[in-house]
């Protein structure tokens, strides 16, 4: 690098658009206060374990606020409540309160972000149908302001809570929450899994037997065409196969007794990816072969089945750094919610990516339940699916552009926590209180020194 | 901010009157760009690129004159297009004359394509590289020739001044690993333009809008070099072809 620039590069667990930001690693709450009442127009905003896809934590030219150093868990009180330094991850979290029969209230698909991170996308779970967001479980949160430090509640300027619960980092740096756990009694589920050869079938499927079940997620095979073949072959209905999974925490008496002990903690990755992966491992071949693989593995029905909590929630987490099976290109994850009247977004969204030949991943399905106050939260009730692309397919860019119309068509929204190409005009249409959270960020940042990668991108400055 | 794909929301383009300049601000308009800098020598023709920018989707587009030979001006005028852009996605520089057949020794035609060619754009290019490194980001493009590869016999002042300027881009983006600035050189067969008409037709021509697209892809490939049209890569292969062979064959 030439003389003069400090800094390192960031991205997005994607991968793709690194930026160079000068990176600190403040001790505590009253540093950060200082770093953001120094901070001037090139910006400032708070990074945790960088698994938001996109560029919501990183800051080019400015200042990115890496919270590692703000670690550390109470113990859990009587009531299920625990203070949490939000540089904690979920993982520290758990080990420390799982032993204890405490679990989180709502849990993304992997337990490495941290606390702040999860409040700044107000992640989801397999349980939002009947548990909400995850800060619908956050009773109070710390948040350092370019204003001084602000201990917020439902009650007590709610109005910044509910802009920092989704808020992408753009309100200030949580600094602290406090979180009302799960009390669970073993560290097992039991979980009903079933097969469907098509969306519709899984859709209603999830429509009707949903409430009966704490958890609930499908599967779903986007990797259209081979396999159309095939099931047209046997007269079947081709896009969108799926595998739905539901379930709930087991509890002792449910359980044979050599399985009754009390829950642990998860285990450490045991598998990793090298730093340099060749070109091209996650291609179309390879991935219509795993999701294959995957879709025989599945039992066609099958109920009551105990599985370890730790599989059941986290599969990834067992491999580090999976992202880079992706190659230098990266890749990027679309995720969008639509109303529970526009299903059909979900199909044809399903079908314009198998039609277009574009390589991904399982998608995953899910019901959302109600909404969050929050003006930038992501789900809404109805519909979400969730998807990974790689990098450099052909023709992905304006295909995910028509998909951005579907959905803001149908009053649906994308998530800003996986993003990395939506259009400004576009987030408008899709998060239409956006007004709200200025407001907020004027009383608390008069300076407009917050700011990320991704809020320069979208227009949100 | 460029997006995942590398599109621009902001771009300055350095020469911005061209054909090719023209095809690929087109091309960027239809996916992300919306705040447009173009810079060039003639006013009334940056008027006209400026309005055909508008045509095509860009918002807020504004000009910058400059006089490709004097050097002394070059930063100058890259300060301006960055203090009117704001934030700059991606600067392409579209500069340099293209000499005709030079077979006399003329000193100061010489002088005029050397440093329309070479000087002027590698002292813009490094006030661009040192206002993106503050930047944090940004997406250098700088449209190269076949003829930086291997200089032809007929078109060597030109030929030597865009190998020049190709080699010293590639240096320059090694140079700026690790500032989140990427310097992509796109090479490029002949295209059929302004500086073109009246030359006859080669092999690897191409075509701006064919530019257009390879530059908007490259944005996204993240590659250092970029060939247009693709086949045009075997070109590098006539660097094995002896000086003395290389002499005879017909430009």
């Amino acid at each position: 690098m030439p003389d003069g620039f400090r800094g390192q590069l960031l991205s997005g667990w994607g991968r793709a658009g690194a930026t160079r930001a000068d990176v600190q690693t403040p001790p505590d709450a009253d540093a950060i206060v200082d770093l953001l009442s120094e901070a001037d127009g090139r910006g400032i905003v708070a990074r945790g374990l960088g698994r938001s896809y996109g560029d919501a934590a990183q800051c080019a030219g400015g200042t990115v606020v890496d919270t590692v150093r703000l670690a550390g868990a109470g113990a859990v009180d009587a009531s299920g409540e625990v203070e949490v330094a939000a540089g904690t991850s979920l993982d520290t979290l758990v080990r420390h309160s799982v032993p204890d029969g405490w679990f989180l209230p709502v849990t993304p698909g992997t337990r490495q972000v941290t606390v702040g991170g999860a409040i700044a996308s107000d992640v989801h779970g397999k349980n939002h149908h009947v548990d909400g967001g995850f800060c619908r479980h956050v009773t109070a949160m710390t948040i350092a302001t370019p204003t001084g430090l602000r201990r917020v509640s439902h009650a007590q300027d709610g109005e910044l809570f509910w802009a920092t619960a989704g808020g992408m980092g753009l309100t200030g740096v949580v600094t602290s929450a406090r979180l009302r756990m799960l009390e669970v009694d073993t560290d097992r589920m039991l979980v009903d899994t079933d097969r469907f050869v098509d969306l519709d079938g899984v859709m209603s499927a999830m429509e009707g037997g949903d409430d009966r079940y704490r958890y609930s997620v499908a599967w779903v095979d986007c990797s259209g065409p081979v396999r159309a073949k095939a099931s047209r072959a046997r007269g079947r209905p081709g896009v969108g196969r799926a595998v739905l999974t539901r379930g709930d925490h087991a509890r002792a008496e449910d359980l044979p007794s050599r399985l009754r002990s009390a829950p642990s903690p998860p285990g450490r990755p045991r598998l990793g990816v090298p730093r340099c992966v060749p070109r091209g491992i996650l291609n179309r071949a390879s991935i219509a072969a795993f999701n294959e693989a995957w879709y025989r593995r599945a039992p066609a029905h099958r109920e009551a089945e105990v599985q370890p909590m730790w599989r059941f929630f986290h599969p990834l987490d067992g491999v580090a750094d999976w992202n880079r099976l992706y190659g230098r290109a990266g890749f990027l994850q679309y995720q969008f919610a639509v109303p529970p009247s526009s299903g059909d977004v979900v199909t044809a969204v399903v079908r314009e990516l198998s039609a277009r030949r574009i390589p991904s991943f399982l998608a995953v399905l899910k019901r959302f339940g109600p909404s969050s106050p929050g003006p930038l939260s992501f789900p809404i009730p109805g519909w979400t699916l969730a998807l990974d692309v790689p990098l450099g397919a052909e023709g992905l860019a304006a295909c995910l552009d028509r998909l951005d119309e579907m959905v803001a068509e149908s009053n649906g929204r994308v998530y800003l926590a996986k993003d990395s190409r939506l259009r400004p005009d576009v987030l408008a249409v899709m998060y239409p209180r956006l007004a709200e959270l200025s407001s907020v960020r004027r009383r608390v940042d008069p300076g407009g020194v917050v700011r990320s990668d991704l809020s320069r991108r979208l227009g949100l400055d | 901010m460029l997006d995942a794909f590398g599109q621009p929301q902001s771009a300055v383009v350095l020469g911005g009157t061209s054909d090719l300049a023209g095809a690929v601000v087109r091309a960027l308009a239809q996916r992300r760009l919306r705040t447009l800098v173009l810079a060039g020598r003639d006013e009334e023709r940056l008027r006209s690129a400026a309005s055909s920018a508008v045509a095509a989707g860009a918002e807020r587009v504004s000009t910058v004159r400059f006089d490709a030979q004097d050097v002394s001006d070059a930063a100058r005028a890259v300060d301006e297009c960055f203090d009117v852009a704001g934030p700059v996605d991606l600067l392409l520089l579209a500069v340099g004359v293209l000499s005709h057949r030079q077979d006399e020794l003329d000193s100061s035609a010489t002088a005029e394509v050397v440093t329309a060619t070479y000087s002027w754009p590698a002292v813009a290019l490094t006030r661009a590289a040192s206002r993106m490194s503050e930047q944090g980001y940004g997406r250098i493009v700088v449209l190269s020739s076949l003829v930086a590869v291997r200089v032809p016999r007929h078109n060597f002042v030109y030929g030597s001044a865009k190998a020049g300027l190709d080699a010293f881009s590639i240096g320059l983006g090694d140079a700026l690993s690790g500032t989140g600035v990427i310097v992509q050189v796109v090479r490029l067969g002949r295209a059929p333009t302004k500086m073109t008409e009246g030359l006859p037709g080669a092999p690897l021509s191409t075509t701006p809008e064919a530019v257009a697209d390879a530059v908007v892809a490259g944005l996204e490939s993240r590659a250092q070099v970029v060939w247009v049209p693709p086949a045009a890569r075997w070109v590098a292969l006539a660097r094995l072809v002896p000086q003395s062979l290389w002499r005879r064959i017909p430009g």
